[in-house]
């Protein structure tokens, strides 16, 4: 028997209680919309978890909520958001993700049209990074109980034998390396919000950077501590280094690669750059025997064209970065405190 | 990349020229403790580490130029029990939803606690906020100096010609010559020289300093929030000192004029008028130091609406604040500071605000702070 399924409509339908009641609607719509997307022999098998065979080696769990508003800016979307930044966290432990997994909350209400649009960006992302979507969960909430869509993903992958990187790590003498200019994505995110336009047209930096990791650690094994600068950006980053390594760091501000527009953008939003989000970007300590390897390798990825050394780790009780200002003084970089962009990612 | 007009104003060499320039003026022997009133400077000084090319006779003493940390406990409890009514949104800018009030509350914890309370950039967000809102009663917590205040007289102007019911402002906008008069009488940071608040003056003009000058002999020198245009004001004011000199001098000539802003002005006369009294955090009761709704606009003033009380609250006893604000104190001599106050759990306002002493001592200028004997 093969009844008439009236095809949902992606282009002014929107999302109801159905699409999450694990009835009938929720079917179609994982089959007409996610399956579709994210095409691959595991979602294909329709159980309610993927099974993959794990090769030897240790491996790498990672596991992110994106949450941000609005839902498109200059750059990107929260659909290839959710499987940049998951990738990221795995690829930051010097791992090649193999899977992903992914969680929808839908809010009632929500357009069919956006979320196929998210969803698209989503398989296309997954698609260009080589790490497939495996398993799912959508459910729905009542209107005004989300706001349209947060999606968790969750990454694992495998670390090859000899690479232990961490963030406990950093040792005084270091080289700390950044892969390329700061503030993009917060600064896109936050003049979409605020309806601002600029001249020079500022795009968020969302990508997958495990292949730029991969090729880092072609040129140089021994990668102390990794980690991309996300939420409260490169300060926070780095303080979160410093602790954990119990070490201080120096950093020159002339040397931090800051787009113009940018910075243009950050005095008018009273921001200040090196706690403003980044999602392509990655800073990576390293013994400095090796920066100059290090720094090659990066600057030959597409990803790390404008990589530089900004700084190096120091032995400081207090575990302060501090900063020479391209003026001529210094100053602590302190972590963030409060909220300086709430929903950013 | 260079931002034109920006650049210019944070460049090294150039600070390095007049660095040296200050070095050479500074006589031996002689001390300069100067104050930058404003809050701005406060953050610029320590942003781009300006003190760092300062040879050690000059001190920069942080004055009280930050509204958020000059506004006493009461005035928050009374915003944050307008923000309880059920009716009513309270529209704050974001500073000031951290400040520590009385019972360890702030705006911000009123609002996990289920007040409404919305962050704006802008007192026309506000306003925006009450016509989207209509059966609600928006409250806008206006505070500041004259850079805030004729905004907020614009949009009760703009109520007024829409004829809204449901807005009203919390008018705390406060006056900077009376609190440079206050910092004098009250004799403690024994200061020889004020730096001028610049966006300030682009509304009251440098004329608004010359009757400070005159009563007390020290000279102001109103400068511009780049780091180079406060290096450039301290050269002037250690010039003047040497000379014995007590003058109104204007390095921020690019945005301010001895009148100020005529418009601006008109604004702020139409709407306000000045208090007989005020308490200020950290000095107390003074006189004719801050502005409140006139009676033609009392329909938008939130404390006649609401019948708002005074209520006087004692500063945390260990918190220095007031000794701070007066310059009287270092963020440092202060107990609490950088133990139990910090900026993520602040006991008193001048932790809160970046453009507070404590705030930016402790998170750019910490390290000076904590290895200096």
């Amino acid at each position: 028997m093969n009844d008439y399924i009236r095809p949902i409509d992606f282009k002014h339908g929107r999302v109801d209680m159905t699409h999450g009641s694990g009835g009938r609607a929720m079917t179609q719509l994982i089959e007409e919309l996610f399956l579709r997307a994210f095409d691959n022999q595991w979602l294909r098998q329709m159980n309610d978890h993927a099974r993959f065979g794990v090769g030897a080696g240790r491996m790498v769990m990672s596991t992110d909520g994106h949450v941000v508003a609005p839902l498109f800016f200059p750059g990107g979307d929260i659909g290839c958001l959710s499987v940049h930044g998951t990738i990221n966290d795995v690829a930051m432990a010097g791992a090649k993700p193999l899977y992903l997994s992914a969680a929808f909350i839908l809010e009632e209400g929500f357009p069919l049209a956006d979320l196929k649009r998210i969803v698209e960006s989503m398989a296309q992302a997954a698609r260009s990074a080589g790490v497939p979507i495996v398993t799912g969960d959508t459910k729905v909430v009542e209107r005004g109980k989300a706001d349209g869509v947060f999606i968790t993903t969750t990454a694992v992958g495998v670390v090859p034998d000899g690479v232990d990187i961490s963030g406990e790590r950093a040792r005084p003498g270091d080289k700390i390396l950044l892969s390329g200019s700061i503030g993009d994505h917060g600064v896109a995110v936050m003049s979409k919000r605020e309806n601002l336009s600029f001249e020079t047209a500022i795009e968020s930096d969302t990508a997958a950077l495990h292949e730029l990791v991969a090729a880092m650690l072609r040129a140089v094994p021994d990668i102390h501590c990794l980690r991309d600068p996300t939420r409260g950006g490169l300060a926070t980053a780095l303080n979160e280094l410093a602790r954990q390594s119990g070490v201080g760091m120096e950093i020159r501000e002339e040397s931090i690669p800051v787009r113009g527009a940018v910075v243009a953008a950050c005095e008018f939003l009273g921001l200040d750059p090196l706690y403003v989000a980044n999602e392509g970007k990655l800073v990576a300590i390293c013994a400095a025997s090796d920066a100059d390897a290090l720094l090659a390798a990066m600057r030959a990825h597409p990803l790390g064209a404008d990589a530089a050394i900004i700084g190096e780790v120091r032995s400081d009780a207090h575990g302060f970065v501090q900063m020479h200002t391209a003026f001529g003084g210094s100053r602590i970089v302190d972590w963030l405190t409060g909220e300086q962009l709430p929903r950013i990612c | 990349m260079t931002i034109p007009y920006l650049d210019e104003f944070r460049d090294g060499k150039l600070a390095r020229v007049i660095a040296a320039n200050i070095a050479a003026a500074v006589q031996p022997g002689r001390s300069y403790r100067l104050m930058e009133f404003c809050g701005g400077h406060t953050h610029a000084i320590f942003r781009y580490g300006v003190q760092d090319l300062l040879p050690p006779a000059v001190e920069l003493i942080h004055g009280p130029g930050c509204p958020v940390c000059v506004l006493p406990v009461g005035r928050i409890d009374n915003a944050i029990e307008l923000a309880r009514r059920p009716e009513v949104i309270l529209a704050s800018y974001a500073d000031m939803l951290r400040v520590p009030a009385s019972g360890y509350m702030s705006l911000l914890k009123a609002k996990a606690q289920g007040a409404d309370v919305r962050m704006v950039y802008a007192a026309s967000d506000a306003l925006k906020l009450a016509q989207d809102n209509p059966p609600r009663e928006v409250v806008f917590f206006a505070i500041g100096f004259e850079t805030t205040t004729p905004p907020t007289a614009l949009v009760i102007q703009q109520a007024a010609r829409l004829g809204l019911r449901n807005f009203t402002v919390f008018c705390n906008h406060v006056l900077t010559p009376p609190a440079m008069h206050a910092i004098m009488a009250s004799g403690d940071g024994a200061v020889a020289g004020f730096i001028g608040p610049s966006h300030v003056s682009t509304v009251i003009g440098t004329a608004a300093y010359e009757a400070f000058v005159a009563q007390h002999g020290k000279p102001v020198v109103i400068a511009g929030f780049e780091p180079l245009d406060v290096l450039q004001a301290v050269l002037m004011l250690v010039r003047q000192i040497n000379d014995g000199r007590a003058q109104v001098e204007n390095e921020y000539s690019r945005a301010v004029t001895p009148a100020g802003n005529a418009k601006a002005q008109a604004a702020m006369a139409d709407v306000f008028e000045m208090r007989e009294t005020f308490e200020w955090r950290g000095l107390g009761l003074l006189p004719a130091s801050a502005l409140r709704i006139r009676e033609r606009y009392a329909a938008f003033d939130a404390e006649r609406r609401f019948g708002v009380t005074p209520v006087a609250v004692a500063d945390h006893k260990a918190c220095e604040c007031g000794a701070i604000l007066r310059g009287a104190k270092k963020p440092q001599e202060c107990k609490v500071f950088g133990t139990v106050c910090t900026p993520d759990n602040p006991i008193g306002a001048c932790m809160v605000s970046s453009e507070g002493a404590c705030a930016a001592y402790y998170s750019y200028g910490r390290s000076t702070a904590t290895t200096s004997p």
